[in-house]
C-alpha cells in the first residue's frame, strides 16, 4: 500500500503536470485558430460527442508551418547557431577543462567551484551583464577605441554575433564539466605509455587524449545543443531584429499575435527535432554508465 | 569420564531450528537454488562452504527475510517463516559490508534494533552495555563508525546482530574484509561468542580455511546444490565426490576401472604401464566399474628405495614447493602423470633428501585414500 | 608533480576572465553615481537606496521568494519520491513512462514547457497567479531534485536498509531513521537548486503567472528590455552576491567535513 502511494503521488502529478499539458498542445496544435476566448476550435462538446470534435481536427496548422518561410527559415537558423555556438563552446571549454585537470591537485576544488559558481548565479543577469558591454557606447567598444584597434565604434549588440557570445557564456560551465570529468578519470600513465612508445606531446594529445575524452565532449556538446536550440532569452535581449530563432518565434507568436494553435504546431515541430539529440544524448550517457559499470 | 559429543544430527528425536523442505529458488531463467532440504539445529555453527554464485548467499538472505522461495518451504522452530517479512523475524544478519550505519554512535548502532523492539530504556542500556563488554568496544561507544579501525567495526556488526539475542544468527562473509593475521584471532573470538550466547551460528563463506575452523558442520554447496553435509573432519578425510574432494584442501585422484580384490579392497587399474593400486572401500563397487581414488599428498610417502607397501610407484622431483612448515613435492611418473606429496620439514632445508630430477618412490597404504565414483 | 605550461595557465586565465569580467564590471557599476551605466562617475549607494524605495521591485522580489520556498518544497518531496521510485522501486507498470516523465523536462525547452502548462490552466479554469507559478515550477525542478538524490541513492549502499529491517524496522522507519538522514545532503543541494531554478525563471513564470502575480524576472526582462540601467545592476549585484554566499558557504562547509572524517579515519587506524 505504501509502495502504491509513493509510486502513485509523484506519477499522477507528472501525468497531469507533464504529459497532459503536452496533449493538449498536440490537440491545439491540431485546431482552428478562433476569435474566441480560448482562441481556438474546436472546443469539445459532450453534445455533439467525440466523432464531431475529432473530425474537426486537422493539420492545417503544420501545412501554414511549411507555406510561411519565416517558420522554415527559423528552424534553420536555429539549429545553425546552435551548431556553430555548440563548436564555439567547445572550442573555448576544452582548453579550459584541460587546463583544470593539469592544475595542482589543491586548487581543483576551487577551479571547480568558480566553473560552477555563474551557473548559480541568475541566467538574466549574466545576460544582461553582456549588453552594458557589447552596446555602441559599451565598455568593449570603449576597450578598443581606447587601444585604437578600430577608429569608430562597433555594433555587437543585437546581432547574431552578440547571440553567440551570449550563448558561449552562459552554457560554457555546462561543456566544461563533462569534459573536466572525462579528463580527471584519464589514468595519466596512458600518456606516458604513449610518449614511451614513441609520441610527441602533441600526438599523444592527439591520439589519448582527445580519443579518451570523447564521452565527455559528446555529453557537453548536447548540453549545450539542446537548450541553445529552444533559447529565447539570449535571442530576444542581445540578438536583433535579424536574429531568428525558433524561441523567439513561439513566443511572438503566442503573446503578440496571439495565434495559439501555431504557436502550439511550433512547438510540436520544435519537440521533433529535438528527439534526434536527445536519443543521442541519451544514448551516449548510457554508453558511458555501462562503461563504468 | 567420557565427554558427550555435540551432534544432535546424528539424534533421529532432535527437532531441527530450521529446516528447509525442497526449496528452489529462481531469479528468472537463473535458478539459484535447486530443490534443496537441509536441517540445522539449535546451538550449532553451521557453515555455508562454495564458490561464488553456488547459492550460499541466496540460502542467507532466504533466512533472512529478503528472499522468498519460488518454491518449498523453510521452518524456524517448527514454523513456516516464508511470508514472514525480514523485520518480524527472530533472525538477525551481520553483513559482509558490515552495513553501520554510518550518521549513528557505535553505542546507537547496537541500540538500534532493541529501540525498535519497544523495550524499556534502562533495559536498553544494560544490554547495550552488556554488548560492549562482550566485543571489548567499551571505549569507543560514543564513536562513529568511520572513527574506528576495521576490526573494531567488524565487532560493532557482531554487537548489533546479536543484540536482540535472535534465535539464529547469520553472518556473510564475516571476515572478509580482514587482512589474514586478524581473521585468525577473529575465527577464534567468533566461536568464543557463540558458545558464551549459545545462539546458532550460520556462516557464509568461500574460504574453506575459515569454514573447517569455526563450524560445526559444514555444507558444501555447487550450482546451487548441497553437495556434502557433515563435520569438518569427515569433509576432509571422507568426501563423498571428487568436487568436494577438490574444493577442500589439495588431492590427488587417480581415475580407473575397479576390480573386487576380496576384504573390500579393490584393484584400480588406472594407467598404463603402471601396477593397479590397491584401496580400502566401504561402498561396494561392481567389477570394472569407473572409480576416482582421491589422496590427500601428506597421505603419500616419499622414499629413496622401493618400500615394503601395498602402493608403491616410482617417479622424478618435477617441482618443489616449499611452504616453510611443509613443502609439496610434484611427482612425474613414466607415464607423464604427476602426482603431489606432501612432508612436513622436521629439518632444515639444506638437510632436505630430495631435489629435482631426483628419481623417488611414492607409496601409501589401502585406507590413505577414499574411492569414489562421481 | 604537475607543472602548469604557459598554455595551461593562458586557458585558465583567459577563461576565468571571460566568466566574471562582465560580472565584476556589472557589480562595479551598480555603485556608479551616474544614471548613465558606461560612463564612471564616482562611488555612490544611491541606487541601492533607489531599489529600496521601489515597491515594484519588492513586491516581485516577495512574490519570487514565496514561489521559490513553495515550489522547492514541493519539488523536493516529489523529487526524492520519484528518485526512490525508479532507484528502488524495482518494475512496475508505466515504469517506462514515468522515468521517461521524470528525465523529459530536463531536455525540454522552456518555452514549451511554460506554454503547455498555460494551456492546461487555462483548460482548467484556474486563475494565473502565484499557485500556476508553484504548480509549474514544482513540476519542472523536481526532475532536477531527482536527478540528484537518486544520483546519491545509486551509490548508496542497500546493506544499510536491509540491516535496519533486519534489526526489526518497518520500511519507513527504515526510510526515516537511516536512508533520508544518510541521503539528506543530497536533499538539501536537491532543494537548493530547485530553489535557484525558482528564483531564476523567466520563460515558464512568464506563461504561468497572471498581472496578479508578478516575479522579479519578469520585472527585471522587462526593465532591462528597454535597456541597461544602474537600478538594474544594484539589484543584480545583491542577487550575485548571495548566490556567492550561499555556494562559497556550502563549499566551505562540505570541504570541512570532509577533512574532519579523513583526519577521524587516519586517527581511527592508527588508534586501533
Amino acid at each position: 500500500m505504501r509502495r502504491f502511494i509513493l509510486i502513485a503521488v509523484p506519477y499522477i502529478w507528472l501525468l497531469a503536470l507533464f504529459l497532459v499539458p503536452f496533449l493538449i498542445v498536440f490537440k491545439i496544435a491540431l485546431s482552428d485558430t478562433a476569435l474566441a476566448r480560448p482562441p481556438y476550435l474546436p472546443q469539445f462538446d459532450w453534445a455533439t460527442g467525440l466523432g464531431a470534435f475529432l473530425a474537426e481536427l486537422d493539420f492545417e496548422n503544420f501545412v501554414f508551418l511549411t507555406s510561411d518561410a519565416l517558420y522554415w527559415k527559423a528552424y534553420l537558423s536555429s539549429l545553425q547557431i546552435a551548431v556553430i555556438a555548440t563548436l564555439i563552446t567547445l572550442l573555448v571549454g576544452y582548453p579550459i577543462a584541460y587546463a583544470m585537470t593539469r592544475a595542482p591537485e589543491a586548487w581543483r576544488p576551487t577551479l571547480m567551484m568558480l566553473i560552477i559558481l555563474p551557473f548559480w548565479t541568475s541566467f538574466l543577469i549574466r545576460i544582461y551583464a553582456w549588453m552594458g558591454i557589447l552596446s555602441q557606447e559599451g565598455f568593449l567598444n570603449q576597450f578598443l577605441l581606447w587601444t585604437g584597434v578600430i577608429s569608430a565604434p562597433l555594433t555587437i549588440l543585437n546581432t547574431n554575433v552578440a547571440v553567440y557570445i551570449g550563448i558561449v557564456y552562459t552554457y560554457l560551465p555546462f561543456m566544461i564539466l563533462p569534459i573536466y570529468a572525462a579528463l580527471d578519470r584519464l589514468d595519466g600513465s596512458l600518456i606516458e605509455a604513449a610518449e614511451d612508445l614513441g609520441c610527441s606531446r602533441l600526438s599523444a594529445f592527439w591520439l589519448v587524449t582527445i580519443p579518451l575524452s570523447k564521452n565527455g565532449i559528446v555529453a557537453g556538446s548536447f548540453l549545450v545543443f539542446i537548450p541553445t536550440l529552444g533559447e529565447f532569452v539570449i535571442p530576444s535581449l542581445l540578438g536583433g531584429s535579424g536574429t531568428l530563432m525558433i524561441g523567439k518565434v513561439l513566443w511572438e507568436e503566442f503573446f503578440s499575435n496571439r495565434d495559439w494553435p501555431v504557436a502550439a504546431a511550433v512547438a510540436v515541430v520544435l519537440l521533433v527535432i529535438l528527439i534526434v539529440p536527445i536519443v543521442l544524448f541519451q544514448r551516449n550517457q548510457q554508453k558511458q554508465a555501462e562503461a563504468e559499470a | 569420564m567420557q565427554t558427550e559429543v555435540f551432534a544432535p544430527w546424528d539424534d533421529p528425536d532432535q527437532k531441527p531450528l530450521i529446516r528447509f523442505k525442497s526449496v528452489k529458488k529462481q531469479f528468472g531463467d537463473f535458478t539459484a537454488i535447486q530443490d534443496l532440504s537441509l536441517d540445522i539445529f539449535e546451538k550449532e555453527f553451521f557453515a555455508l562452504l562454495g564458490p561464488s554464485g553456488c547459492g550460499k548467499t541466496t540460502m542467507m538472505r532466504m533466512l533472512a527475510g529478503f528472499e522468498t522461495p519460488t518454491s518449498g518451504s523453510i521452518e524456524l522452530a517448527g514454523q513456516d517463516i516464508g511470508s514472514v517479512p525480514p523485520n518480524k523475524r527472530s533472525v538477525n544478519m551481520m553483513f559482509q559490508s558490515y552495513a553501520l550505519f554510518p550518521h549513528l554512535s557505535i553505542w546507537e548502532n547496537i541500540a538500534f534494533g532493541l529501540k525498535r523492539s519497544k523495550m524499556p530504556k534502562g533495559e536498553i542500556e544494560a544490554r547495550v552495555e552488556e554488548m560492549l563488554r562482550l566485543t571489548r568496544l567499551e571505549k569507543f561507544k560514543a564513536r562513529k563508525p568511520h572513527q574506528i579501525s576495521g576490526g573494531q567495526r567488524q565487532r560493532v556488526a557482531l554487537a548489533r546482530s546479536l543484540a536482540k539475542a535472535p534465535k539464529l544468527l547469520l553472518l556473510d562473509e564475516p571476515l572478509a574484509a580482514l587482512d589474514k593475521k586478524l581473521r585468525q584471532d577473529t575465527q577464534f573470538e567468533l566461536m568464543d561468542i557463540q558458545e558464551k550466547t549459545g545462539t546458532t551460528f550460520v556462516i557464509v563463506t568461500h574460504d574453506q580455511e575459515e569454514a573447517m575452523t569455526v563450524a560445526s558442520r559444514v555444507a558444501v554447496m555447487d550450482e546451487g546444490r548441497l553437495m556434502q553435509v557433515s563435520t569438518p573432519a569427515t569433509i576432509y578425510e571422507a568426501p563423498n565426490s571428487v568436487y568436494v574432494a577438490d574444493f577442500i584442501g589439495e588431492v590427488n585422484i587417480l581415475s580407473g576401472h575397479a576390480k573386487p580384490a576380496g576384504d573390500g579392497l579393490y584393484a584400480v587399474t588406472w594407467a598404463d604401464g603402471q601396477p593397479p593400486v590397491i584401496a580400502a572401500s566401504n561402498t561396494p563397487y561392481s567389477d570394472g566399474q569407473q572409480v576416482h581414488l582421491a589422496i590427500r599428498p601428506e597421505k603419500v610417502a616419499i622414499s629413496e628405495a622401493k618400500p615394503d607397501a601395498e602402493n608403491a610407484v616410482e617417479g622424478k622431483v618435477l617441482d618443489i614447493a616449499y611452504l616453510g612448515n611443509l613443502s609439496t613435492y610434484h611427482i612425474a611418473l613414466a607415464g607423464g602423470q604427476i602426482i603431489k606429496a606432501q612432508t612436513a620439514n622436521t629439518q632444515r632445508i639444506s638437510r632436505r633428501s630430495f631435489t629435482w630430477e631426483d628419481t623417488v618412490w611414492l607409496s601409501w597404504t589401502p585406507t590413505a585414500g577414499v574411492l569414489l565414483d562421481q | 608533480m604537475t607543472r602548469l605550461s604557459w598554455f595551461n595557465v593562458v586557458s585558465l586565465t583567459v577563461g576565468f576572465a571571460f566568466l566574471y569580467i562582465p560580472i565584476l564590471i556589472l557589480v562595479i557599476y551598480s555603485f556608479n553615481e551616474s544614471k548613465l551605466v558606461t560612463v564612471w562617475a564616482g562611488f555612490s549607494t544611491k541606487w541601492y537606496a533607489e531599489l529600496m524605495q521601489n515597491e515594484a521591485f519588492l513586491n516581485a522580489a516577495w512574490v519570487t521568494v514565496k514561489v521559490a520556498v513553495f515550489s522547492s518544497t514541493i519539488a523536493t518531496v516529489l523529487g526524492t519520491m520519484a528518485a526512490y521510485v525508479l532507484v528502488r522501486g524495482g518494475r512496475f507498470t508505466g515504469r517506462t513512462v514515468f522515468s521517461g516523465m521524470v528525465y523529459a523536462p530536463l531536455v525540454m525547452p522552456e518555452v514549451i514547457t511554460g506554454l503547455s502548462l498555460l494551456l492546461l490552466f487555462i483548460g482548467l479554469n484556474l486563475d494565473r497567479g502565484v499557485l500556476t507559478i508553484v504548480l509549474a515550477h514544482a513540476t519542472f525542478s523536481m526532475c532536477y531534485v531527482s536527478v540528484v538524490v537518486s544520483a546519491r541513492l545509486m551509490t548508496f549502499d542497500r546493506a544499510l536498509e536491509e540491516a535496519a529491517l533486519d534489526l526489526g524496522a518497518s520500511p519507513f522507519e527504515a526510510f526515516r531513521l537511516v536512508t533520508l538522514p544518510i541521503i539528506a545532503p543530497s536533499v538539501i543541494a536537491g532543494w537548493l537548486l530547485a530553489f535557484s531554478l525558482s528564483l531564476d525563471d523567466l520563460v515558464i513564470a512568464s506563461f504561468t503567472s497572471g498581472p496578479s502575480a508578478t516575479t522579479l524576472p519578469i520585472k527585471i526582462f522587462s526593465a532591462v528590455r528597454l535597456g541597461v540601467s544602474p537600478e538594474i545592476n544594484a539589484l543584480s549585484t545583491i542577487m550575485i552576491a548571495i548566490v556567492t554566499l550561499g555556494v562559497i558557504t556550502a563549499s566551505l562547509i562540505t570541504k570541512r567535513n570532509a577533512v574532519r572524517q579523513q583526519r577521524d579515519q587516519q586517527l581511527a587506524e592508527r588508534t586501533s
